[in-house]
């Protein structure tokens, strides 16, 4: 056995909590996960069953934890998971899951599976066996900060440009602000608006709040490659910077599993609580409009929908909020059918997005998302995921459909009330 | 020879099973229980035990939007797993062993509505049965285990009903294989996925905590 196939098979059976052991106990392989899975169900082809994507991680489990399963492994009747078969059950781990966490709402015996998915990438990652591009994400976010090589070079440009539109100023390295923001490399790289819509909405409702130069960047490519050490490592420098500034809550960008790393598995990888709150800037703007501190005076009539991403709706908890302030500023706002904790993914979550290989089945298993569209026949899709936003224009382009794409917070900073200053021209 | 072997089903067969059934099922339970997990170090947004039991009891309820082969799963899996608990809990004969065991009991159903819960019972694992040789998801996911579970869960469906009918052997006969065939499952079940009559709750609870842990109510 090579020393990598050991370290990922130790990995996996290290990762077999009282949940996973409880989960392939009780699976009763009925395959109704498979109904849940737009990889599946835009494909009809059955190796995308959620729970088929867990196989090599199942027989180990079974092999070490049963009665049957020891047996058999002691008198050699057992099929040992190998290199090749790890290899064979990469692109079903990386490239058909965006751990959407939509198995997880269907399973009628209750399993979790996209707990298991993201355990089972801890293996995958360790016996070597994950996606080039998403490895070359994972490294350049390691070695340059940043999983697209965004850098603050990059950002104080965008920074420069943000103040000359406002005519306002973006606090970097406040120390002592109560907020700090954090942001998405794509929203770095590819949608700056969103520097000049926060500087806006917080300067009308007089919100502390700063940037961090050593602490900019969410997207976690650790989190989505399935690496702990390496999500820790990315995470630390945000949480190194706010508590630099002692500032009191980190601000969670729109970027899916930038806030699952910040808010949900955070504290898990660095081994304590923060000193600081997490909230998600769909949060935060919430929670502004409801004691009235963001105030809009405008309205946009354009029919209009919402793609909830996975993990701020789904895994997230973050349900009610965006319909709140899309209510605010849009009279023709629809919901899609299965919207909110039902919704189904983008195809782009979960590190699919920086993988590639696997382009080609993302942008087959749009289909979904086009009929869901369909359905309502909106003019302007809003939703509050970069990657997600991202994912969505480029799956618009290609099946020639004539839908803008905006993000919420922007939508948002273009009906603010104008308090004189700050006004985008 | 026949009665020799109905007294020693009833009897030191039965108890063997019931302790195997018990002290495996125990086993299995603790087990899992005791593998543990960390407790999350993330600031709750709500209560773990709300989601957990709140999944608990919803699951049993679900009728998401499904295409033809989920729907039949589903409308076949709560025909057959409602017939057997009605079959199981509410034929007078089980009541009165119940009784005879525990020193309570509650009301039977009348034989027909146990016949009909029986015959649907049935009717529905066959169905399942083809369908797990059909349908293209279900023969992925099949192992030798499903359909061993699959006919030690039939055997005293079908034994059961037989004897209710009197169909096919003398009634001693039929006893002594119905009984045979319970014990059978009895002892097998605390090993395989039959386990999930426990674990299912577990599972759930699972699920749920996560979801209520960050105040999600799905």
């Amino acid at each position: 056995m090579s020393t990598s196939l050991q370290r990922g098979i130790t990995t996996l059976l290290a990762q077999i909590d009282a949940p996973v052991a409880t989960f392939f106990s009780t699976c009763v392989h009925c395959g109704l996960c498979a109904e849940s899975c737009l990889f599946y169900t835009e494909t009809q082809d059955p190796k995308y069953t959620p729970i088929h994507k867990l196989e090599p991680m199942r027989r180990l489990w079974q092999q070490e934890y049963t009665f049957w399963g020891k047996l058999l492994k002691k008198v050699g009747l057992s099929k040992p998971v190998t290199d090749e078969e790890l290899a064979e059950w990469e692109p079903l781990v990386y490239d058909s899951c965006t751990l959407c966490g939509r198995c997880s709402l269907a399973c009628p015996v209750g399993n979790d599976i996209t707990y298991m998915v993201r355990k089972m990438r801890e293996g995958m990652v360790a016996s070597g066996h994950a996606p080039e591009g998403l490895k070359g994400a994972t490294q350049r976010a390691i070695e340059q900060g940043s999983p697209m090589g965004v850098n603050l070079k990059t950002l104080k440009a965008q920074i420069k440009h943000a103040e000359k539109e406002t005519g306002l100023t973006v606090p970097l390295d406040v120390e002592g602000a109560d907020y700090m923001m954090v942001l998405s490399s794509a929203e770095v790289a590819d949608y700056p608006e969103i520097i000049s819509a926060v500087t806006r909405i917080f300067k009308q409702a007089d919100v502390s709040w700063t940037l961090a130069s050593d602490g900019f960047e969410g997207t976690n490519s650790g989190i989505q490659i399935g690496s702990s050490d390496l999500a820790a490592d990315i995470l630390g420098r945000i949480v190194h910077a706010a508590e630099r500034l002692k500032v009191k809550y980190v601000i969670s960008p729109e970027c899916g599993h930038a806030y699952t790393a910040l808010r949900w598995e955070g504290p898990n990888l660095i081994g304590r609580p923060y000193p600081f709150q997490v909230i998600h800037i769909i949060e935060l703007l919430d929670e502004l409009r409801s004691s009235e501190r963001l105030k809009t005076d405008s309205v946009d009539e354009t029919r209009m929908t919402f793609h909830d991403p996975c993990q701020m709706v789904r895994r997230g908890g973050v349900i009610e909020q965006p319909r709140n302030l899309l209510k605010q500023v849009a009279p023709n706002f629809v919901e899609m059918p299965d919207a909110g904790v039902q919704n189904w993914c983008c195809g782009g979550g979960g590190g699919v997005s920086a993988n590639h290989r696997a382009e080609r089945l993302r942008i087959k298993v749009f289909s979904r998302k086009k009929s869901q569209l369909e359905a309502v026949d909106a003019k302007l899709l809003v939703t509050s995921c970069s990657n997600c936003r991202t994912m969505l224009l480029d799956g618009l382009e290609l099946n020639r459909m004539d839908v803008e794409v905006i993000g919420l917070t922007e939508l948002i900073a273009d009906h603010l009330t104008d308090n004189a200053e700050g006004k985008a021209s | 020879m026949d009665q020799e072997l109905l007294l020693w089903v009833r009897g030191t067969g039965l108890q063997i099973a019931t302790a195997v059934f018990v002290l495996g099922m125990s086993y299995r339970v603790l087990h899992l229980l005791l593998l543990g997990r960390k407790p999350s170090l993330a600031v709750a947004r709500g209560s773990e035990w709300a989601g957990g039991l709140r999944t608990m009891w919803q699951r049993s309820f679900m009728l998401p939007s499904l295409s033809g082969r989920g729907l039949f799963t589903v409308i076949a899996g709560y025909v057959f797993h409602v017939g057997f608990l009605i079959t199981l809990f509410f034929l007078s004969q089980h009541i009165d062993l119940f009784r005879a065991v525990f020193g309570f009991g509650w009301p039977a159903l009348p034989r027909g509505v146990i016949d009909i819960a029986a015959v649907l019972a049935i009717g529905a694992m066959v169905a399942l049965l083809v369908h797990r040789f059909i349908d293209p998801v279900k023969r992925l996911l099949s192992g030798f285990e499903d359909f061993l579970t699959w006919t030690l869960s039939f055997l005293p469906l079908l034994t059961g009903f037989m004897l209710l009918r009197n169909i096919g052997f003398e009634y001693l006969t039929l006893l002594t294989l119905h009984i045979a065939s319970v014990e059978l499952l009895m002892v097998v079940a605390p090993f395989t996925k039959l386990a999930h009559m426990f674990t299912t709750f577990m599972a759930r609870w699972y699920n749920g905590a996560v979801n209520g842990f960050k105040g999600i109510n799905a």
